[in-house]
C-alpha cells in the first residue's frame, strides 16, 4: 500500500506524571519513517507539553519537550493546540515554546509548526482523519 | 563491560553503547571507533560532532534519514549521502556514529 | 463520515467523557467501556451534562462492564443502549475512524 493516510496523534496528558506524552513523541518519530500524512492534535492537559522554559533536572527525567523542535526534520509540521483547553489553564500562545520547520516548497523558509484552533476546528480536523491514534 | 582510555573505565551496555553519556570525550571516541574498526578522519568527526550537537539541541540521535539530509545541508551533498556516509561507517551512520558519538541508539532502530 | 469514540475511565476522577463529547460530530458514537461505564449512570452529578451531549449523538456502555461493576440496568440512562464484544465490533466496522478518549 503505497496510498498515504492522515494520521493523528492525539495528546491529552501533561509531560511528566505518566508516560504517555513521551510514548507519543517516539510513535510519532518512529512512524515518520513511513512518510503518511502525520499532524499532532494537543488539546486538554496536552497543551502542558509544548509550554517553554521546561527544566526537568530537578526530577532527573529527560527534558523532551525539547525533541518537539526537531519534528520539522521528520517532515512533522502540523502541531494543533486547541485554543479553549489553552484558556481554560491560564495560558497563551506566548506560553508555548517556538516550534517552526523549513518549507522545502519555498526555498526552505522558516515557518511555525504550532497552529491554534478552537475547539470546534479541532472537532473537524478530529473527524477528517483516516486514523486516530491516542496518548 | 567497559572501555579503558587514559587510564580510566567507562561502563558501556552489550552493544557497546556508554551507559553514562557523561563519561564521553574524544579520546573515548577514539578508542570506541577502533573497536568498530573505524579509522577516524575529519569527515568522520565532522558527522560525530553533528550527532553531538544535535542531541544536545533536540535530546535525540536524528533517524539516518534526517541525519542525511541535515548533513547534506551542512556539508554539501558529496558528504551528505547514502553511500558515502556507508563508506564511513558500514555498520550504519545512525548506529555506528551515535555509538562513537556516545548517544543513545537512535529512536526507531531495533 | 462519522466516529465511533470510546471512552475508558470514570468521568468522576478525569476528564475524558467530558471532553470526548466537546469534541463529537453529529452521527457519531460514543462507547463507554470499563472505568468508562460510569458515565452512564443516571441522577449522577454529570448525567445532566452527559445527557446534553447525547442530541445527535448516540451512547453505549458495553454490557460485561456495566455487569462486573454491579450497576443496575435500571440505574443507566434512558438514552443508553447496552452492547457485547460482537456490539462493539460492528460499532468499529461502521464507523469510519475509532477514536480512544484515555
Amino acid at each position: 500500500m503505497s496510498e498515504t493516510k492522515k494520521f493523528l496523534y492525539v495528546n491529552r496528558k501533561a509531560p511528566y506524571g505518566t508516560i504517555y506524552a513521551l510514548e507519543s513523541l517516539e510513535v510519532v518519530l518512529i512512524g515518520a519513517a513511513f512518510e503518511q500524512d502525520v499532524s499532532l492534535a494537543f488539546l486538554d492537559d496536552g497543551v502542558f507539553q509544548l509550554t517553554r522554559g521546561q527544566d526537568t533536572a530537578g526530577i532527573g527525567i529527560k527534558n523532551f519537550s525539547n525533541t518537539f523542535r526537531a519534528l520539522g526534520d521528520y517532515d512533522v509540521t502540523k502541531l494543533f493546540v486547541e485554543r479553549e483547553s489553552l484558556d481554560e489553564r491560564g495560558l497563551t500562545e506566548a506560553d508555548l515554546q517556538a516550534i517552526t520547520y523549513e518549507d522545502e516548497n519555498d526555498d526552505w523558509a522558516e515557518k511555525p509548526s504550532i497552529r491554534v484552533v478552537s475547539r470546534a476546528e479541532m472537532a473537524d480536523i478530529m473527524a477528517s482523519q483516516d486514523v486516530v491514534l491516542s496518548f | 563491560m567497559a572501555y579503558q582510555v587514559n587510564g580510566q573505565t567507562v561502563e558501556h551496555d552489550e552493544e557497546g553503547y556508554i551507559t553514562t553519556l557523561s563519561d564521553w570525550s574524544r579520546d573515548l571516541a577514539e578508542e570506541i571507533a577502533k573497536t568498530e574498526n573505524v579509522n577516524m578522519t575529519d569527515e568522520h568527526w565532522a558527522v560525530v560532532d553533528f550527532l553531538r550537537e544535535y542531541y544536545d539541541e533536540y535530546q535525540i540521535a536524528p533517524a539516518v534519514r534526517v541525519l542525511i539530509k541535515a548533513i547534506a545541508k551542512q556539508m554539501g551533498p558529496e558528504i551528505g549521502n547514502n553511500k558515502y556516509m556507508y563508506e564511513l561507517f558500514p555498520y550504519g551512520p545512525a548506529k555506528q556514529a551515535c555509538k562513537i558519538a556516545g548517544l543513545p541508539k537512535p529512536t526507531g532502530c531495533v | 463520515m462519522s466516529t465511533l469514540h470510546t471512552v475508558n475511565k470514570s468521568p468522576f476522577g478525569n476528564g475524558a467523557l467530558q471532553s470526548c463529547l466537546k469534541h463529537c460530530k453529529p452521527g457519531d458514537a460514543v462507547l463507554l467501556i470499563e472505568d468508562g461505564v460510569y458515565g452512564a449512570i443516571a441522577g449522577s452529578a454529570l448525567a445532566a451534562e452527559v445527557r446534553a451531549g447525547l442530541s445527535d449523538v448516540a451512547l453505549y456502555v458495553l454490557e460485561g462492564d456495566v455487569k462486573a461493576r454491579g450497576i443496575d440496568a435500571g440505574k443507566i440512562l434512558g438514552e443508553v443502549k447496552s452492547v457485547g464484544y460482537g456490539g462493539f465490533v460492528d460499532l468499529v466496522t461502521s464507523h469510519d475512524r475509532t477514536q480512544a478518549w484515555l
